[in-house]
């Protein structure tokens, strides 16, 4: 899959988070869910990308910065560090 | 330290936001607590700072909502409630820690989650929801797929296949449950704006050359390298569609966990999204100071939820001694009427529910396929709390949410016992899964009160 082809309209400049230690493209106002999903990541280790989008289904569960944490409710930042994993 | 208000209101969607600035006009000490980093809820949605994010309507409802002078306690996760003779205890966690506050009275306008329905391969990677769709196009301009399969039932299907098309993505095919003369209802018909809107997004879909199935269903999606194969299903008809993602969702359902939590009384109503809880012309439950508004009392929509909400904040102002009249009442019943005809729409047959595999995972959190809950059922769970006890379903991550209302189905279908008997999950605490660190906050280990040991 294209990797910008999924974003509509412009953005702004890119910044970077790593998902396990893997730099991802993502722009201001992203969540990490869309900047993995626009990154062509749909699935993880012990989870989706994408299926409720609102902190319901927690099949998006990462660890940021050592957090559990949705990642459809996470905003994406330059320099985050995300892992998948239970 | 806790912080201590006149009135609490739980989401600052289009009903809570509206409940919040009505309470503060008559000079009550508000709060309001919202997962989401702005105010709008899910119908309005927004990221601030994504170039044509956003609507209108959202951006009135924030600029209003901001200069009210509530308490706004926006990016907090409120995971548990408590009753006491004073008001409730409200239990938050932000992005500086835990903040706690109490109140005289409670707004719960929590709003509404989708309903899933499973099938093969609703499980896959590149399978969502119709509501997660929306986020994706409304709040965060994504196309959720460059070629997709747009499925289930209700006026979200046609929003989100325009929506597709709009951003330059390609829709495979629309397959709605329903068929054409479902939608020529009178009390559809109400709204000619809204009609219009929708004939607009249908004329754009005929010009896109989307192929629109009525009357059938997804009955399988597999993988096939990086494609989806969806198997499309009605009418006596088998059709194969190929696509990179599908969107499937059959309407919402209120979300009830505050007001099961809190023992209201709730009654199941399929053309309110089934489980509600039940308020009165006021917009009072049978809790006292408990009040609902917008879709948790009932799934009708975000033109009827403002009125909700101000009709709730004025039921809690005279609780609270203020001299207020009740208006809005006849607005709200009509906008309702509307919101309720496109939820009629959202209706899952059970042969849709009879149709899944027995192989299908139905509780994904706790991994329980179709057989293994049909087994115990055979053995005996009657109620969603039986199963719950038998076999861990719903007591994942999710807490039940995605998949009560089609384990529900199953119960019903295997045992002829109607939803009532079946009955919801009993509301527990945490509301959402939080880290006991986190709720825990800073302390020092050794202020905390040790009770003397027990002598020998």
């Amino acid at each position: 899959m294209n990797e910008h082809s999924l974003r509509i309209g412009n953005r702004g400049a890119p910044i970077h988070f790593r998902f396990d230690g893997k730099p991802i493209e993502a722009f201001d106002g992203e969540t990490v869910s869309t900047a993995l999903w626009a990154s062509g990541v749909r699935a993880f280790d012990g989870g989706r990308t994408y299926f409720c989008a609102m902190g319901v289904c927690q099949q998006c569960a990462v660890w940021i910065d050592g957090t559990r944490v949705e990642a459809c409710r996470a905003v994406a930042r330059n320099g985050l560090d995300v892992r998948s994993g239970a | 330290m806790t912080a201590s208000y006149d009135v609490a209101v739980l989401g600052a969607g289009p009903a809570g936001a509206a409940a919040a600035i009505e309470a503060s006009s008559h000079g009550l000490r508000t709060i309001v607590f919202d997962e989401h980093i702005a105010a709008g809820g899910q119908v309005y949605r927004t990221s601030p700072r994504i170039e044509g994010n956003g609507d209108a309507d959202g951006d009135r409802l924030r600029d209003a909502f901001g200069k009210a002078g509530i308490d706004r306690r926006l990016a907090h996760r409120v995971w548990h409630i408590e009753r006491g003779d004073k008001g409730f205890g409200v239990y938050a966690l932000g992005p500086d820690g835990p903040f706690n506050a109490t109140a005289k009275t409670l707004i719960v306008a929590t709003g509404a989650q989708e309903r899933y329905v499973p099938f093969d391969g609703w499980d896959l990677p590149g399978v969502m929801g119709l509501a997660s769709a929306t986020v994706l196009l409304k709040s965060q301009r994504v196309l959720p797929g460059k070629c997709v399969v747009v499925a289930g039932a209700g006026p979200l299907l046609y929003a989100v296949a325009h929506g597709i098309v709009a951003g330059g993505g390609r829709v495979a095919a629309v397959v709605d449950a329903q068929p054409r003369h479902a939608w020529w209802r009178p009390d559809v018909l109400s709204r000619p704006d809204l009609v219009l809107r929708g004939i607009a997004w249908l004329n754009a879909l005929w010009h896109a050359g989307v192929p629109i199935f009525r009357g059938r269903v997804v009955r399988s999606v597999m993988r096939e390298g990086e494609a989806l194969r969806v198997c499309v299903v009605g009418n006596g008809r088998v059709r194969e569609i190929a696509c990179d993602t599908v969107c499937c969702g059959f309407g919402l359902m209120p979300s009830t966990d505050v007001t099961r939590l809190l023992g209201a009384t709730h009654a199941y109503e399929p053309s309110l999204g089934g489980w509600h809880v039940v308020v009165d012309d006021d917009q009072r439950t049978d809790v006292r100071g408990l009040y609902a508004a917008g879709d948790v009392a009932g799934v009708v929509g975000a033109a009827a939820a403002p009125f909700q909400g101000r009709i709730a904040a004025r039921s809690a102002a005279r609780n609270l001694g203020r001299t207020v009249d009740s208006e809005g009442k006849r607005e709200r019943d009509r906008a309702a009427r509307f919101g309720r005809a496109m939820t009629r729409l959202t209706q899952v047959d059970d042969e849709v529910i009879a149709a899944i595999p027995t192989g299908v995972t139905m509780c994904v959190c706790e991994g329980l396929n179709r057989a293994t809950l049909e087994a115990a059922i055979d053995d005996g769970c009657a109620t969603i709390n039986d199963l719950k006890s038998a076999t861990r379903c719903g007591m994942g991550a999710c807490g039940g949410r995605v998949c009560e209302d089609s384990v529900a189905r199953l119960i019903a279908l295997k045992t002829s016992r109607t939803r009532e008997e079946i009955g919801q999950a009993t509301g527990r605490s945490p509301l959402r899964p939080v880290e006991l660190d986190a709720i825990a906050g800073d302390f020092d280990y050794d202020a905390l009160p040790m009770p003397a040991p027990a002598p020998l």
